[in-house]
């Protein structure tokens, strides 16, 4: 169980190929061997949610993961819902809003935010609040990022319309 | 430093397209937004070891032999070090200002020698190519521990059973301060007395990212590099150089983007200290990044505070005068290098501040613990002073079956009343405590939310209007620090250059956690410059490329730093025009820089682009008329002098139901009504204020650090140390008042601490205003369903 093993899985659509120890867990895995640091790790028990990723589709807590189960899997962290433009809307809301202070819980505020509007067309204060309740943020107090995910869920609305 | 007032006319605050005022997004968010920031945690050097370090399980005990050889033999493992052996490199420290009179504390190491003396302390360095290999290599390590007695309780610390702590001290009582303004005895004579013990439980901060330091000591150099998540690098660069043996110039810190520091980041800690040694014992770059266990057992804990307090009331509601007598345990050292008596001497500073009773006696008491160490953590002191005297008023109101808002009518300092002290001394210049009291009500619609109350108790529904007035120090000149001896610096600087295309590049001493630093040194620079804020660039946090500064902590940013930028950037508009007015062959008083461009002053017509300007300046200042050498470079410092600190107050409301079955607490509405003076940012600064509010809130609930008879802390996890989540937490309403001060030109007090100040007293006063049909009165926070079912008699 200790000898490195080979691990295939596309990271924001690039295809990786690694070697690594089986009890490396996913965030590290993200950080420290594809330096895509923008996952972040807050806790390493699976509360704060700063390190959260989206693999094949669902958030998942990349602390809680190991990278070896991540085998096959497609893995998007904030580096490529950035680049890809996924998020450029609700990343705009943030800024307009004030939304983020320190930075840190970021990357994982916007993933479990992205989550719910996939989900919820126009999801109330109270839906939002819910949803983010696995994301500590200790520097907003929350106010601000509810109001930044609820104005991009009434412009995705709109637009659909 | 002689301040200059603005000419007749515009001032430099109110110039066209002036950015004081206005939300604007900060500069660079998208760094953030898109991951890409450059947190310590994130950074990785050539030749970088990794070190972690072995923490003592007990809280009070004698260190025998450390066998660490098998550990060294595991994989990976560079270095192996104890506190012995970390000695030879760097100094032990002891924790005192001069100006706390009798404040006493024992060295402390970077690693424990012989004794340790908190769960936690750190026994041994591992230094590894990896931390997961520096993990593996600690579990080898063989430690002999003698377990001591352990001193935990604050209440019994200073018995003559209760081991002392450090036996060179004599006991354990670290600090003591008392204070008698005016005639107590004689005021309680003629008063009804209501008393009350307050209890407040030991917080921490839970920065997000946890405290994280890269250290370089380049010794072809000479020269140590700190990478470190700090809100006061010149302190930084001071304390390391003087414990390893360095001269300043010996030490550069950088600081980056850091992952929140409410305090927990402005201090110096022992594993820092290591990690700054290991780097220059193993000639190579060094990274500690705590672990959260790490982060509850050493991070600064705060608050922690059981408080007697008294309070006289006339019949009428005359408030006549206050009494505390606060105890507190801190750990066992007083923090380096800000010592941990401060929030205690705040405590006596503050209590009963927003009133006009002049009659007031405190006693505090700062005791040793076998628990980990307590010092400043945002709003020091504040929660505490606020909570026993709100609490008090509103105890008083109900003795005398008068309404909460009206007692604090009667009794708080009219607005126009100012300057004054208080009984311990505090200097005000100018507080708006009524004025702001009105808008509260007026915002939250005191009286129909009265009615709300009422008739929901009717059908068993218990709601609760808690009410807080606070004072803040912000603004805090060197009477905090300076004059105690410590090198920590109350002045804060700014250098301004126009750049080659006209663009301006700002160094600023003060730095950015999230609050805004950048954005408000950005609009002032701007605004006066006439520059607009996309072409100016801010660098912070790096002792080599700014001026020698305070940093970002105790709200004093945006009044300090800020005012030194809006001096210096008044310089070099003044060195600018000189420029142009040779070069258009006009006076400097005949032209103005409006959006980037020099303008005739009376017509606003445009004449020459700044950029324009610069290239002429730097490109051919032959052709500049002789004589003429231009300096667009200009540097300003301040320091408030006229006043120790600028007091800013305010005034919160919160709006709760309690479920008397499973006493659980709801949070409905909260509401702040604040004075920061000018504000230069309206969202920044209510951004500020919600996130003070939403941690005085966790205060006020969820949060405590809970420590078992021999000293063990229970819940050192996210999972069992509660903080506030999205769900639980309300929306805040914000108001504002504004009485610039009037010392500084830009007139702006600090606002970063004025949420947390107040929001745990409105809360607490809430839900007993909401438990008052039961009889039920709680003084103690947090307020768990297990507090709240006690007073209730359910459990």
């Amino acid at each position: 169980m200790n000898a490195p093993i080979p691990v295939s899985l596309l990271v924001n659509g690039e295809p990786i190929d690694a070697v690594i120890l089986p009890r490396l867990n996913l965030a590290d895995f993200l950080r420290d061997n594809l330096k895509l640091t923008g996952t972040h790790v807050g806790c390493e028990h699976g509360v704060c949610g700063a390190c959260t990723v989206r693999i094949d589709g669902e958030i998942v807590r990349s602390c809680l993961m190991l990278a070896v189960q991540a085998q096959g899997a497609s893995v998007e962290t904030i580096e490529g819902l950035s680049d890809s433009g996924e998020i450029a809307d609700l990343q705009a809301a943030f800024r307009e809003r004030n939304a983020l202070q320190c930075g840190y819980c970021t990357p994982g505020m916007l993933m479990t935010a992205q989550d719910l509007l996939k989900h919820t067309s126009v999801p109330d204060r109270r839906a939002i609040r819910e949803h983010l309740s696995g994301n500590y943020c200790r520097c907003t107090g929350y106010q601000a990022i509810v109001d930044a995910v609820e104005a991009t869920a009434k412009t995705r609305a709109e637009r659909a319309a | 430093m002689t301040v200059t007032r603005a000419p007749a006319g515009l001032s430099v605050l109110d110039r066209p397209n002036s950015y004081i005022g206005k939300t604007v997004p900060r500069p660079n968010l998208d760094r953030l937004l898109q991951g890409r920031g450059q947190y310590v945690s994130d950074l990785e050097l050539p030749r970088m070891a990794h070190v972690v370090f072995l923490r003592s399980p007990y809280a009070h005990a004698r260190i025998g032999a450390i066998d660490a050889d098998a550990a060294k033999r595991m994989p990976g493992v560079i270095s192996i070090v104890t506190g012995r052996e970390l000695e030879r490199v760097i100094t032990p420290w002891v924790g005192v200002l001069s100006h706390l009179k009798g404040l006493k504390s024992a060295p402390q190491h970077a690693i424990a020698v012989d004794k340790v003396c908190w769960q936690g302390e750190a026994v041994a360095a591992i230094v590894a190519t990896s931390r997961a290999a520096a993990e593996d290599a600690m579990e080898h390590i063989a430690v002999d521990y003698e377990e001591l007695g352990a001193v935990t309780d604050m209440r019994t610390a200073l018995d003559s059973a209760t081991p002392v702590i450090h036996a060179s001290l004599g006991d354990n009582l670290a600090f003591e301060r008392t204070l008698n303004a005016g005639d107590v005895d004689h005021a309680f004579s003629e008063s009804e007395v209501v008393e009350a013990d307050f209890v407040f439980g030991r917080h921490t901060g839970v920065t997000l990212e946890p405290r994280a330091v890269v250290a370089d000591w380049n010794a072809a150099e000479a020269r140590l590099t700190i990478y470190q998540g700090t809100q006061a690098p010149h302190m930084v660069q001071n304390i390391a150089a003087l414990h390893l043996g360095l001269k300043e110039a010996q030490v550069r810190v950088v600081c980056k983007d850091v992952g929140g520091s409410f305090g927990i980041k402005v201090h110096i800690y022992a594993d820092e200290m290591a990690t700054y040694a290991l780097s220059k014992l193993l000639r190579r770059p060094v990274k500690f990044v705590a672990d959260r266990v790490e982060s509850f057992n050493t991070d600064i804990h705060a608050r922690d505070h059981r408080c007697r307090g008294r309070i006289g009331v006339k019949p009428d509601g005359t408030i006549t005068a206050f009494e505390i007598d606060d105890l507190t345990g801190i750990g066992p050292y007083s923090m380096y290098p800000r010592t941990s008596a401060i929030e205690a001497n705040q405590v006596v500073n503050l209590v009963g501040g927003p009133y006009v009773a002049l009659n007031y006696r405190a006693r505090a008491r700062v005791v040793f613990q076998n628990k980990n160490v307590m010092c400043q953590y945002r709003a020091v002191g504040h929660p505490i002073a606020c909570s026993v005297t709100e609490g008090l008023v509103d105890l008083a109101a109900a003795k005398i079956g008068m309404d909460p808002v009206e007692i604090r009518r009667r009794n708080l300092i009219a607005d126009d009343a100012y300057p004054c002290a208080s009984p311990s001394g505090m200097k005000f210049e100018q507080l708006s405590h009524h004025v702001s009291l009105a808008k509260l009500l007026q915002m939250m619609d005191y009286d129909a939310l009265r009615a709300e109350q009422a008739a929901l108790r009717a059908r068993n529904i218990y709601r609760g209007i808690g009410i807080a007035s606070f004072i803040e120090v912000t603004n805090p000149s060197a009477a905090f620090y300076g004059v105690g001896g410590a090198k920590i610096s109350s002045q804060d600087g700014v250098a301004v250059r126009l750049d080659a295309q006209g663009s301006v590049i700002c160094q600023t001493s003060i730095t950015e956690q999230g609050q805004g630093s950048e954005s408000l040194t950005a609009q002032i620079v701007g605004s006066v410059l006439g520059v607009s804020m996309d072409r100016v660039r801010v660098t912070l946090g790096d002792t080599d490329n700014t001026p020698y500064g305070g940093g970002t902590w105790a709200s004093r940013g945006a009044g300090i730093g800020g005012e030194a930028a809006l001096q210096a950037a008044k310089v070099l508009r003044r060195n600018i025009l000189d420029v142009a007015a040779a070069i258009l062959q006009s006076t400097p008083a005949g032209l103005d820089i409006v959006n980037n461009s020099i303008v005739n002053a009376g017509d606003g017509a445009p004449r020459m682009e700044l950029n324009e300007l610069a290239r002429i300046v730097y490109f051919r200042p032959d052709t500049l008329p002789p004589g003429i050498q231009p300096e667009l470079m200009a540097t300003r410092h301040f320091v408030p002098r006229q006043y120790p600190f600028a007091f800013t107050n305010g005034v919160q409301a919160s709006w709760l139901e309690v479920d008397t079955e499973t006493g659980f607490v709801t949070l409905l509405k909260h509401w702040v009504v604040e004075d920061c003076g000018t504000i230069i940012n309206p969202q920044l600064v209510d951004e500020q204020i919600r996130g003070g509010v939403v941690q005085g809130l966790g205060a006020a609930l969820f949060e405590k650090c809970i420590y078992d008879e021999r000293g063990q802390l229970t819940n050192a996890n996210m999972a069992d140390y509660l903080v506030p989540m999205s769900g639980e937490m309300p929306d805040i309403e914000i108001g504002h008042v504004v009485s610039p001060t009037q010392e500084t030109e830009l007139g702006a007090k600090g606002a970063g601490e004025a949420g947390t100040a107040g929001a745990a007293a409105a809360v607490a006063n809430a839900v007993n205003d909401a438990l008052r049909p039961f009889g039920a009165t709680i003084t103690e926070i947090p307020l768990t369903p297990q507090v709240i079912l006690t007073a209730l008699g359910r459990i």
